[in-house]
């Protein structure tokens, strides 16, 4: 592997990362563990939005409706005493999934602005689903008493959970890397490019566009899992649309199209957020007025401004 | 034998009849130029046959199927493959790896996940041949958009040759080039000339004129003639149409010239 | 459910499209036209209901709430035209939504911080309280008055773009973006124009929904999507879909949420029917727009493109 600024940042990203335990553990500050577990988290649904965004060229603006199917197929299992770790996930891949498939299928027949605003519209459909879930704490949402349990591994432990989101974010991380290279990847970027050359080649884009998204939907899913585990709550709260903007905040901030630019995202995004919210009651219009001047300077994000990007 | 072959193909834009009631056939092999003033709908009718769009009217065969109705996507499948007047690549991507992408559509499905494509060998070699064919080899690791448009113009041709079509429409190949490049060009063409039937749409008199087997003149949408190059020369009617149209004129053109 | 039950809910349906109509309508031209994708038109609203408050709250005239309003938001829209978003339209979709994005989360924070994070109080106006006897129901003269601007404004839209010459250059423009720009016409100047006239319809509407709807941070989001789905059913550039859309989505919107736990009870068990009502109610106009994609994904009434 060569040494580029890339390598090295993803090196020392990754590294960072999985040593906040040992740095939380012997400074006593548990915090650390929680606002970097929320990190891998996001992180997680970043690299699958990024996919869609980075690699396809498709505005998603309603991604986070996959983080909360994934909550939600914890919570409500949970609120029905079961328990079982491997029903979760498979709850939660099997909902994304369909849900995925069908949303994607009706969602990719449009292009462009319409395509942004019926992604939206999607997840707020499912929002509003959320909110009238009474018996699931509605509006307000409800507390998890018991998390994932795979046996050998208890999500809501803490460090347990902290290390199985950092070893899945790896392996996505790989998964991407291959996936990207591969004729499957060459196709969603060529697409990207230049869709009308494509279809001149003799592909026909859209069983292509549909399989990134439910792929993209069963990983934010899987965020999902991870999250009900985190906080031991479900809300609503993770399908608002503002949680959607901000996946995409992240996604761009940190690289769009890049391999670790959500990463990077995630890690910038939610620092600066605490940032933030430590200094002013008002950190939202702070927050606003960054994320506008960041469009307006640059749209390469962190990783893509470091040189050494290969392809 | 016949290839390609229109029927009363009709285009219309609102009001405005781009193509005219026109019909052609190309046979397996041959070269068949479609020339004629700016605006007498030649792209159009190249976008016709290639599916990008759809026609009012009139039946298009290809290899004695029936495929008016196919999209773009499956006639490249079934041998018909075009290159574009604007050249129409994938800029991010290196030489080899636009052509290697046109030979992988021909390759199956693409849902494989895993494998590199820089490894691939039945992507790559044939993508190699084609990037040789059009005299781009060297250039196979280089970023296409750092490459010159006269190289853009020959990798459009390797991509459309890498989906392995027995017709090719050529829409200006030449578009924009030199005379070195356009002559370099035109060679290019005359060795693939009998191993791939063409439909070359172009401005460029010499090359069309050494490179035809067959010529149709479209004027407003509408074929006027249609012939062998000496049918054409000498065709009153296409005269008339170039006269005053363009500097190229038709009859005092040195190509035309040669008996 | 009795008759006049669903007369007096159809009309709320009513009033509710041409509410959305108000929003609806500027933003499907600023999509189709200027192709800029304005997620803070929900924002504009918003600032709209807060000014007219205030303004009411301190004159107590509702027609002068509502010129100021209508004033107000057109220097609002000019001014975030010039300073801020005339930089976007150049730009692709994605810098635009994030862009906007932004200032949403800006503009909530901003009224957050000058009215307070509590719901700010607009009365309905005395003049207009009571009820109007319509067809044998009493109807609030308020919902009425609703119905009856929006209609007048729908109206006003459809002479300005069939019957000037701003309005040819308005049509034109939306099947043909970039001939219009080859033909002469400022395009900055119409940009700017169209920005204004629909930050001024979402201002009326937000004056109009302000009494009867809660004027607080965050109200203009939940109406924004609604509107999208509205545009985006209608077919993107076309007012006429746009006002044909909102009434259709707020008519069955409104009827659904009333009739459909009064249909499911008749069907299901009654704790069946409460569990599910609202659920499915407010999802219904959501999957009628899918529906509608699936088979048209253009929308209804798609503005033909040159």
């Amino acid at each position: 592997m060569k040494m580029t600024p890339r390598t090295i940042a993803t090196v020392l990203i990754l590294l960072f990362l999985g040593c906040v335990p040992i740095y939380a553990q012997i400074a006593g500050e548990p915090f650390y563990l929680a606002l970097f577990g929320r990190v891998l988290v996001y992180a997680i649904a970043a690299v699958s939005l990024n996919l869609l965004l980075g690699y396809g060229g498709l505005v998603s603006f309603g991604h986070a409706l996959f983080l909360g199917l994934g909550a939600y197929s914890v919570g409500i299992l949970s609120h029905h005493g079961i328990d079982n770790g491997w029903l979760h996930l498979l709850a939660a891949i099997v909902v994304c999934g369909i849900v995925g498939l069908i949303s994607g299928a009706v969602v990719l027949r449009t292009t462009g602005i319409a395509f942004i605003m019926i992604t939206l519209a999607f997840a707020q459909m499912f929002y509003f689903l959320t909110v009238s879930l009474n018996e699931y704490g509605g509006d307000d949402g409800m507390s998890i008493f018991q998390g994932s349990n795979f046996g050998v591994l208890k999500l809501d432990d803490p460090l347990s959970l902290y290390y199985t989101s950092f070893v899945l974010l790896l392996v996505l991380l790989f998964a991407m890397h291959k996936l990207i290279g591969s004729r499957f990847g060459m196709v969603i970027r060529g697409t990207q490019t230049n869709e009308r050359r494509m279809k001149a080649m003799g592909f026909a884009p859209l069983p292509y566009k549909l399989t990134a998204y439910v792929l993209s939907a069963i990983v934010c899913g899987l965020a999902g899992v991870l999250i009900a585990n985190l906080t031991l709550y479900i809300s609503p709260s993770y399908l608002a649309w503002t949680t959607s903007g901000e996946l995409v905040v992240m996604v761009v901030l940190g690289g769009l199209g890049t391999l670790m630019g959500p990463v990077a995202g995630s890690v910038a995004f939610l620092i600066m957020e605490e940032v933030l919210k430590a200094w002013t009651e008002h950190w939202m219009l702070v927050l606003g007025l960054i994320i506008v001047v960041i469009v307006m300077v640059s749209r390469r994000g962190i990783i893509g401004n470091l040189p050494g990007g290969s392809r | 034998m016949t290839l390609l072959r229109a029927d009363h193909l009709i285009k219309r834009y609102g009001g405005l009849t781009v193509t005219d009631d026109v019909s052609m056939t190309v046979n397996a092999g041959e070269i068949h130029a479609v020339i004629g003033p700016n605006g007498a709908g030649k792209t159009t009718l190249i976008g016709q046959l290639s599916g990008e769009i759809k026609s009012n009217s009139g039946t298009i065969s290809f290899d004695g199927n029936d495929i008016t109705a196919l999209p773009i996507e499956q006639r490249v499948r079934r041998g018909l493959a075009r290159s574009y007047q604007i050249t129409s690549v994938f800029p991010d991507f290196t030489a080899l790896q636009n052509v290697a992408l046109a030979v992988q559509a021909q390759r199956g499905h693409s849902f494989r996940f895993w494998e590199p494509t820089t490894v691939a060998r039945e992507l790559n070699d044939p993508a190699h041949q084609a990037l040789e064919l059009v005299g781009l080899a060297s250039r196979a690791g280089t970023r296409v958009g750092d490459m010159a448009h006269g190289e853009h113009r020959q990798l459009e041709l390797a991509m459309a040759l890498a989906c392995e079509p027995r017709m090719l429409l050529l829409d200006e190949p030449m578009a924009g080039m030199s005379q070195r490049e356009s002559e370099t060009m035109t060679e290019l063409l005359l060795r693939l000339r009998g191993k791939y039937a063409m439909l070359l749409v172009e401005h460029d008199m010499e090359a069309v004129f050494a490179l035809s087997d067959c010529i149709t003149v479209l004027v407003y949408g509408k074929k006027i003639a249609s012939g062998t190059p000496d049918e054409i020369r000498r065709n009153e009617d296409v005269k008339t149409a170039y006269l005053g149209e363009e500097d190229d004129d038709l009859a005092a053109h040195p190509a035309a010239q040669e008996a | 459910m009795s008759a006049t039950l669903f007369f007096a809910q159809a009309l709320n349906g009513i009033q509710l499209g041409v509410l959305l109509f108000l929003l609806a309508a500027g933003l499907t031209l600023v999509f189709g036209i200027m192709n800029f994708v304005n997620l803070a038109h929900g924002s504009l609203y918003m600032m709209g209901a807060f000014i007219a408050a205030t303004l009411y709250n301190h004159t107590g005239s509702f027609l002068l709430s509502a010129v100021g309003v209508v004033v107000a938001m057109i220097a609002i829209g000019f001014l975030l035209d010039r300073i801020a978003l005339s930089r976007l339209y150049d730009r692709d979709h994605l810098d635009q939504v994030l862009a906007t994005f932004g200032m949403i989360l800006f503009f909530n924070e901003l009224t957050r911080i000058i009215w307070g994070p509590s719901p700010y109080n607009m009365q309905v106006p005395p003049m207009l309280e009571g009820t109007i006897d319509l067809f044998g129901i009493a109807y609030p003269l308020y919902r009425f008055m609703i119905i009856v601007v929006g209609l007048v404004v729908a109206l006003g839209c459809y002479l300005l773009i069939h019957k000037t010459r701003v309005g040819m250059l308005i049509r034109a423009g939306s099947s043909n973006r970039m001939m219009v720009g080859a033909l002469g016409v400022n395009i900055r100047m119409l940009n700017t124009l169209l920005f204004a006239l629909g930050a001024a319809l979402a201002g009326i509407a937000g004056l109009m929904a302000g009494p009867i709807l809660s004027v607080q941070t965050g109200m203009g989001e939940p109406v924004l999507i609604l509107t999208m789905v509205v545009i985006v059913i209608g077919g993107i550039g076309s007012v006429r879909g746009a006002f044909l859309a909102a009434l259709i989505v707020g008519v069955v919107d409104t009827l659904g949420r009333s009739m459909l736990p009064w249909i499911l009870r008749e069907v299901l068990s009654p704790s069946a029917a409460n569990a599910a009502g609202p659920a499915i109610a407010s999802m219904l106009i959501y999957v009628m727009m899918a529906l509608i994609l699936a088979l048209r994904p253009q929308g209804l009434f798609p503005v033909r493109h040159g």
